[in-house]
């Protein structure tokens, strides 16, 4: 008879407010092999787990319950508790009295107190009959892969390459950079976007510990943290990447030319084309369902004017097998789609057009050199409507999430035009101004000061075309009227997306998305750079919407995260998993199918199945399949849970 | 519809214009309510202070000159004091008020224009307030005989009214002062 050892936590008023845990802490004292209980106020306190480890080394227990709060809160800091007295940690066991009771039973004090009572019971069978167990070790790839070759994904391989671990970086078009590429100046000091994202590219090009495989995308993804499995498809770019010195030749001699989904619709591309104009790598690719050669064969000027014979009409798509011991999703996002909208004229009236678009305008590298024109006739806006909270924070039709960088990005917006345009007059509809970061309110402050902004307080209703006019119908809550402008040009700050794919990406990876299809973290505040799936963290626009100042803080977050997770050659894992008693399995291979993480296997020369023990997750399911009892998870086998059951039916 | 406000950019003039003559930056409000809160005429204003500040950012010049607001405001500066952007809201209530006179708006509080008249003539006679002739003169320009006739008796039987006015030193300087005032304008 093992020598058990009950501790009842009062948390405070949290449990004792309901729980009588005097009472509790007496009862369980009668029982036949508990020889020491008792309860304190706070038993995760340190002097709560002095009690504990006092108690181990002057009675010698031999396994302990702690009645308290989830075991996802203490579980961990008890069973360090009782390893530093030398007892097995999985020997201590928590019994949840908090979530599962004094919280839910309020109003029921006395039941709450007797269930409290069965549950420390139940608890108390569970540990009767649990085996000393050791964590797992295995060995890791002390490498990382990054999805995602924008500023997040950037900032992240280039911390984890400097910090002395190997990054394959994957980036879906063909440039590096992202939606920061395509930005004219960033708040809250009005420094050009692209100068500092080019030094970062060229940097990430150069850095010998980073593998860049542009266009690309990871196809298929196995295996668990430490050690992945990748199959990288790394797209045919029709242009030889060893060859291409980027001399530009074949773009000017490309006849085919395309509204450019870079420039947002506002600038052309040719079929051979950069990504955008001083592009990291720069080097160019074709796109083949525009490019003559692909429709007909008619033209290969291309290859003709190339100096270097580095245009190959042949190339394929590559896979290339990885591994990896982490990945880093760094997907990035996309504006509101113009067709889901359908309000405001957007797509309809071509001088309505979102943030994106009147950054490529305001941009000096972009269509229009940085000059502010109406896309309709090419003049001057000298009245300009910006209209904040487009699809953002409208749970009835859009996203009920804040969109959270389109304040600042209108203010900005709104002064960089009035410097341009010094006797137009911009108007903002807002319906609430979110300043939050450094400098940020300063900022908006010193423009509005500044540069005669009109903050109108209220939402839009009604967008249409008069007389060569776009006439913004809309209300100002601070005076309670009716408004109506009479604009040249109207942007509108759409709402920020997760990009296109993520959600085939996680399922691929096993992580999870949320209904928005925004990548969930394994705990919102204390592990929000982590995804759920072990191994697997997260960085940037795809976790949620930020700005470039927080994208970078969280890739160097994730980034150190994952120094940390492979600064050793092996990784511990909990051993809390299935496990098969060999005699008994018949190698039916139910198993097999059922398990959703791949972590059950047929030995053909056994006849018998087996456990991967670094992928099972200790979920279950294969326990619950088995027809012949034959596998049973550690410390939680069905004699002890059938115990456990008894204890609340008896 | 009579209430749309036609946004246009030729009203910021007026917004210029009062930031001008009150050398208030009336561009920082950020609507916050702390004047109106604690502004002791606000609960009798037909347009309480913060909102003449958005008005005025909204260029709507006739319903601000021609409110009540601006003369029911008794400079006490309540507002200016506690205004977390520093615009003195008592002195902005001024400058409406000198262009309301110079508009031609007729102030919608007939007597306080006649008794701000009537206070300045005083002066400019005297270079103080003389109380007696200063409420005559109010009395005659509003044509109100009767109401606070009895505290005026009151505080006439206790001298607080005196009979004979005590003009001050420099009655030349005073006048310079005037005519200066009025030149510039």
């Amino acid at each position: 008879m093992k020598k058990l050892g009950v501790f009842i936590c009062h948390c405070g008023v949290n449990i004792a407010g309901t729980v009588d845990v005097k009472s509790v802490a007496e009862k369980m004292g009668r029982v036949e092999d508990v020889c020491h209980s008792t309860d304190y106020i706070y038993m995760c306190s340190d002097p709560g787990q002095q009690l504990i480890r006092e108690a181990i080394r002057e009675k010698g227990l031999e396994g302990v319950v702690v009645a308290c709060c989830s075991p996802n809160m203490h579980e961990n800091t008890f069973r360090k508790a009782v390893r530093s007295q030398g007892m097995n940690p999985y020997l201590c066991e928590i019994a949840n009295i908090r979530e599962q009771c004094s919280w839910v039973h309020q109003k029921e004090k006395e039941e709450a107190t007797r269930k409290a009572e069965e549950i420390i019971l139940a608890t108390l069978e569970k540990v009767r009959r649990n085996e000393e167990l050791e964590a797992i070790a295995m060995s890791i790839h002390r490498n990382v892969l990054v999805i995602g070759g924008g500023i997040a994904g950037m900032t992240a391989s280039l911390d984890l390459a400097n910090g002395g671990y190997e990054v394959i970086l994957l980036e879906r078009k063909s440039a590096l950079g992202g939606h920061m590429a395509q930005l004219s100046k960033t708040f809250p000091d009005l420094s050009p976007a692209v100068p500092d994202l080019l030094t970062k590219a060229s940097e990430v090009e150069k850095h010998p510990r980073i593998d860049l495989h542009c266009n690309s995308e990871l196809e298929e993804v196995k295996g668990f943290v430490g050690n992945f499995d990748l199959t990288l498809r790394e797209k045919a770019t029709y242009v030889d990447r060893k060859k291409c010195n980027g001399c530009g030749l074949c773009i000017e001699s490309c006849p085919v030319e395309y509204a450019s989904p870079f420039e947002r619709g506002l600038g052309m591309r040719k079929a051979i084309d950069l990504a955008y104009p001083h592009c990291v790598p720069h080097q160019p690719m074709i796109a083949r369902d525009r490019c003559q050669y692909f429709k007909d064969g008619s033209c290969r000027r291309c290859e003709e004017v190339c100096p270097e014979a580095a245009i190959r009409f042949d190339q394929e798509d590559e896979k290339i097998q990885k591994k990896a011991g982490a990945i880093v999703v760094a997907t990035g996002y996309e504006l509101y789609p113009r067709e889901a909208l359908g309000e405001y004229g957007y797509g309809e009236i071509s001088d309505v057009i979102d943030g994106l678009t009147f950054e490529r305008m305001l941009s000096p590298d972009g269509p229009t050199r940085g000059k502010v024109i109406r896309p309709s006739d090419g003049k001057i806006p000298k009245e300009m409507v910006f209209i904040q909270c487009v699809a953002s924070r409208d749970p009835d039709r859009y996203m009920p999430y804040c969109s959270r960088i389109c304040c600042m990005v209108t203010a900005k917006q709104a002064k960089i035009y009035k410097e341009q345009v010094p006797d137009g007059q911009p108007y903002i509809f807002y319906m609430d101004i979110r300043s939050d970061g450094k400098g940020y309110e300063e900022f908006l402050q010193k423009t509005i000061e500044e540069k005669q902004i009109l903050y109108l307080r209220g939402r839009v209703s009604r967008v249409f075309q008069d007389d060569g006019k776009v006439r913004v119908l809309g209300v100002d809550t601070l005076t309670g009227r009716m408004v109506e402008v009479g604009a040249d040009m109207v942007v509108l700050a759409t709402a920020i997306v997760p990009s296109n794919g993520v959600k085939d990406l996680a399922a691929r990876l096993r992580a999870t998305v949320d209904k928005h299809g925004f990548l969930t973290e394994a705990h919102i505040k204390l592990y929000p750079v982590e995804s759920s799936t072990k191994g697997i963290y997260l960085a940037g626009c795809g976790q949620s919407p930020k700005d470039i100042t927080d994208t970078v803080s969280q890739a160097s977050a994730t980034a150190s995260k994952i120094q940390a997770l492979l600064s050793t050659d092996q990784l511990l894992q909990d051993p809390l998993i299935a496990h098969v008693d060999e005699a008994i399995c018949s190698g039916c291979g139910i198993c097999v199918e059922i398990c959703p993480y791949e972590a059950r296997e047929m030995d053909d020369r056994r006849g018998i199945s087996i456990v991967h023990s670094a992928l099972c997750q200790g979920c279950g399911a294969c326990i619950a399949a088995c027809p012949n009892f034959s596998c049973e998870l550690r410390n939680s086998s069905s004699a002890q849970t059938l115990r456990m059951v008894d204890t609340f039916i008896t | 519809m009579e209430s749309v406000a036609i946004m246009e950019k030729d009203m910021s003039p007026f917004l210029e214009e009062a930031k001008r003559r009150s050398g208030e930056d009336l561009s920082l409000c950020y609507q916050c309510l702390k004047c109106t809160a604690g502004c002791p005429t606000a609960p009798y204003m037909d347009i309480r202070p913060n909102q003449i500040i958005r008005m005025i950012q909204m260029g709507m010049k006739q319903e601000v000159l021609g409110s009540s607001a601006i003369w029911l405001c008794v400079s006490c500066e309540t507002c200016g004091t506690r205004c977390p952007n520093k615009i003195d809201i008592g002195v902005l209530m001024d400058a409406l008020r000198e262009m309301a006179i110079e508009e031609g708006v007729t102030a919608k509080e007939k007597n306080i224009h006649l008794l701000h008249e009537a206070f300045v003539q005083s002066i400019r006679r005297g270079g103080r307030v003389h109380e007696a002739t200063m409420l005559i003169d109010y009395k005659l320009r509003s044509r109100d005989f009767l109401t606070d006739l009895v505290p005026g008796m009151v505080l006439f039987m206790k001298g607080k009214i005196p009979l004979f006015p005590s003009f001050v030193k420099g009655r030349d300087e005073i006048k310079r002062i005037f005519e200066r005032c009025t030149k510039v304008r």
